[in-house]
């Protein structure tokens, strides 16, 4: 790819959808994983008496917590691929289909 | 016997400087046990198929993609049972579980540290890596900036966090051949090494990550074994388990919720820095990402991994109160009111307790053969960069034939085969509790801001990235060694110099802040070069145009 081919895909429409759905989806995905981490591990910090409240019998709050970081991980983990795997990677296609008449894809 | 194993240990050193560890058992000399002949017939056959398994990966093996990569034909979900192989170490099952049974609740949060850093992984790094590499991590970090400078710099970052990550697995494979087969430290600290130089040398990165898939399966059923069988016990019901743990538990309810672990919250918000974003710069996890075929496998790897992984840290947890419910009240598995072999034998004496004899000689053949592969997948990322990296492109600027790239790389893996035996050895009686937390701290400190950085920021110069990563490797390192784990419990000083175990809250953000601040100043020709050559990069990033294919077979 030359200059003018990387600019020319820079400023087709598809790659520019791609471009800012993905950046907007990650980002946010990501945010949202480290507000939960980090929310996690002040709660066990600075909320020692607050997260040991029985909720069921000798199971604590910090239970479902804990539980849940590690599901909530794996789902978004799931929700990214599915979305990367359906909406993304059709408009990758898309662009890629644009150019591969033009040469500028093998 | 506290220093046995990489993490769990790391853990135990972090609480024992909050003054809150009673060392116990796990301190002092090691008793070698009674020759454990089941365990060694299992662990022999698991070697026997493995070398079954390198024998054909070694006729699929011969150019340098097929050697590094496998050719980047594995699929996403073999991938991602193999990078959740290299991840669940022998220390991650012995002594989580071991923290669980001692700490209750505390062990959970432990283990989450280590699970959070896949999505970031997979939101920020798996595809772009995957577009953009070929073998190593470091051909994307010198995608666009100075070779010679960066492929330094990355396999630099690269060996001292696989060195550190060796010796840890070798003097833990030496600790545990003692405690579970009954056969001495060097052995094992041999058998490892030869092995290991076998699989990679032979059946490079196709050998490793079946021995990898193998070992994980291995682990995950046997893991899944025990917790099904402790919940059997106890009628099926999680709530049953946990209010015996809290009956017969000395903490009682105590175990219930966060301990001693956040003591320090500075120290535990460094540390999950460092496991947060250290996954993300870990040199043979990333290195995985180039084994598939494109970006769409890269992310179903992550998925799996992750998948796998969490799954495998929520069985260690009910392993752990398993323990603390079967094993703690069998005075069979008891000196006293310690636990016989010492705490981190929590899930050994459980597998005993659950399955007998023979799945106790399962469970540790299984634990054995987790090291062999785990210290496999490091020695193949250790050896790409010293002949991908250093060799081939810094040394030889290129101009090598695969032939001569291939021949490097296997006697790089040989050499480090070979030190990786002496440096078995040379720890064998050394504390070395800090090792695993140091590797992770390099990571996230060195290889994981410039990785970032290269990919995202169109103002990242060449000049920049070397001071940012040379920045954070120094600093990761030199505040380690100032800290508790290595200035007061290895050098015997009284006082620390820098009090914290876990470095990555300030080597991290020092390298980001070196990379930015040089950057910035940086009006060289060769940052305007490094800036016009991104927009080329980035496309590739985002389309996978341009990117390596897998090779046809």
């Amino acid at each position: 790819m030359d200059a003018n081919q990387v600019a020319r895909i820079r400023a087709n429409a598809s790659f520019r959808e791609l471009e800012r759905k993905r950046t907007a989806f990650s980002w946010t995905l990501c945010v949202l994983m480290l507000v939960i981490y980090y929310g996690f591990i002040f709660l066990v910090a600075f909320g020692k008496g607050y997260v040991a409240t029985p909720v069921f019998g000798v199971v604590t709050l910090a239970f479902p917590l804990g539980l849940g970081v590690i599901v909530i991980a794996i789902v978004l983990t799931g929700v990214y691929v599915l979305r990367a795997n359906g909406e993304f990677d059709a408009l990758t296609r898309k662009v890629v289909s644009d150019f591969e008449n033009q040469g500028v894809v093998r | 016997m506290k220093r046995f194993l990489g993490f769990g240990t790391t853990l135990a050193a972090i609480l024992a400087t909050a003054g809150a560890y009673a060392a116990g058992a796990l301190e002092g000399p090691i008793e070698k046990q009674a020759v454990n002949y089941t365990a060694i017939s299992m662990f022999i056959a698991f070697v026997l198929l493995t070398l079954g398994i390198t024998y054909w990966a070694a006729s699929r093996t011969k150019t340098a993609s097929d050697f590094y990569t496998a050719g980047g034909g594995i699929t996403g979900f073999q991938n991602g049972v193999a990078i959740a192989g290299d991840y669940m170490s022998a220390a991650s099952f012995l002594g989580i579980s071991a923290l669980v049974y001692t700490n209750g609740y505390d062990g959970l949060i432990y283990s989450i540290g280590f699970l959070v850093g896949w999505p970031i992984i997979m939101f920020l790094m798996a595809e772009r890596l995957r577009n953009l590499g070929k073998f190593t991590f470091a051909d994307v970090v010198s995608y666009r900036l100075g070779v010679t400078p960066m492929r330094t710099l990355a396999a630099t970052g690269t060996l001292v966090t696989v060195a550190f990550y060796l010796i840890a697995q070798m003097v833990g494979a030496g600790q545990l051949i003692q405690l579970l087969f009954g056969l001495p430290y060097i052995y094992a600290v041999i058998i490892v090494g030869v092995l290991m130089i076998l699989y990679v040398t032979f059946g490079g990165m196709l050998a490793t990550t079946w021995v990898q898939i193998i070992k994980a399966i291995l682990l995950l059923s046997g893991a899944t074994f025990m917790a099904a069988m402790v919940l059997r016990a106890t009628g099926w019901s999680v709530f049953t388990l946990f209010s015996r743990a809290v009956e017969v538990h000395p903490k009682h309810q105590a175990i219930m919720s966060p301990g001693t672990f956040v003591g320090n919250p500075i120290n535990t918000i460094s540390l999950g820095l460092a496991l947060m974003f250290g996954t993300a710069g870990l040199p043979h996890i990333l290195m995985r990402f180039f084994t598939v075929g494109n970006a769409l496998e890269a992310r179903k790897s992550v998925f799996w991994a992750t998948t796998f992984i969490g799954y495998f840290y929520i069985l260690t947890f009910i392993i752990g109160f398993g323990a603390i419910v079967l094993v703690s009240t069998n005075p069979a598995y008891l000196d006293g009111t310690a636990l016989k072999g010492g705490l981190n034998m929590a899930a050994i004496h459980l597998a005993h307790a659950v399955g007998g004899d023979v799945f106790f000689g399962f469970i540790c053949a299984v634990a054995f053969a987790t090291i062999l592969a785990v210290v496999s997948g490091l020695t193949l990322s250790g050896a790409s960069a010293v002949s991908h990296d250093l060799y081939a492109s810094v040394f030889r600027r290129g101009r090598v034939d695969e032939k001569q790239e291939i021949r490097a790389s296997k006697i790089a893996t040989v050499a480090l085969g070979v030190l990786a035996i002496l440096l078995g050895i040379l720890f064998e009686k050394q504390n070395i509790a800090f090792m695993v937390g140091l590797a992770f701290a390099v990571a996230a400190s060195a290889n994981f801001p410039v990785l970032l950085l290269s990919m995202y920021w169109k103002g990242l110069t060449t000049r920049g990235a070397a001071t940012g990563g040379w920045l954070g490797l120094i600093a990761a390192v030199t505040l380690t060694v100032l800290s508790p784990a290595i200035w007061v419990r290895v050098l015997g000083n009284a006082a620390p110099i820098f009090p914290y175990d876990a470095p990555a809250l300030f080597s991290m953000p020092l390298a980001f802040l070196g990379c930015w601040l040089v950057s910035k100043m940086d009006n060289s020709a060769e940052a305007t070069r490094d800036a016009a050559s991104f927009d080329a990069q980035y496309v590739r990033s985002q389309t996978g145009i341009g990117a390596e294919s897998a090779s046809a077979h």
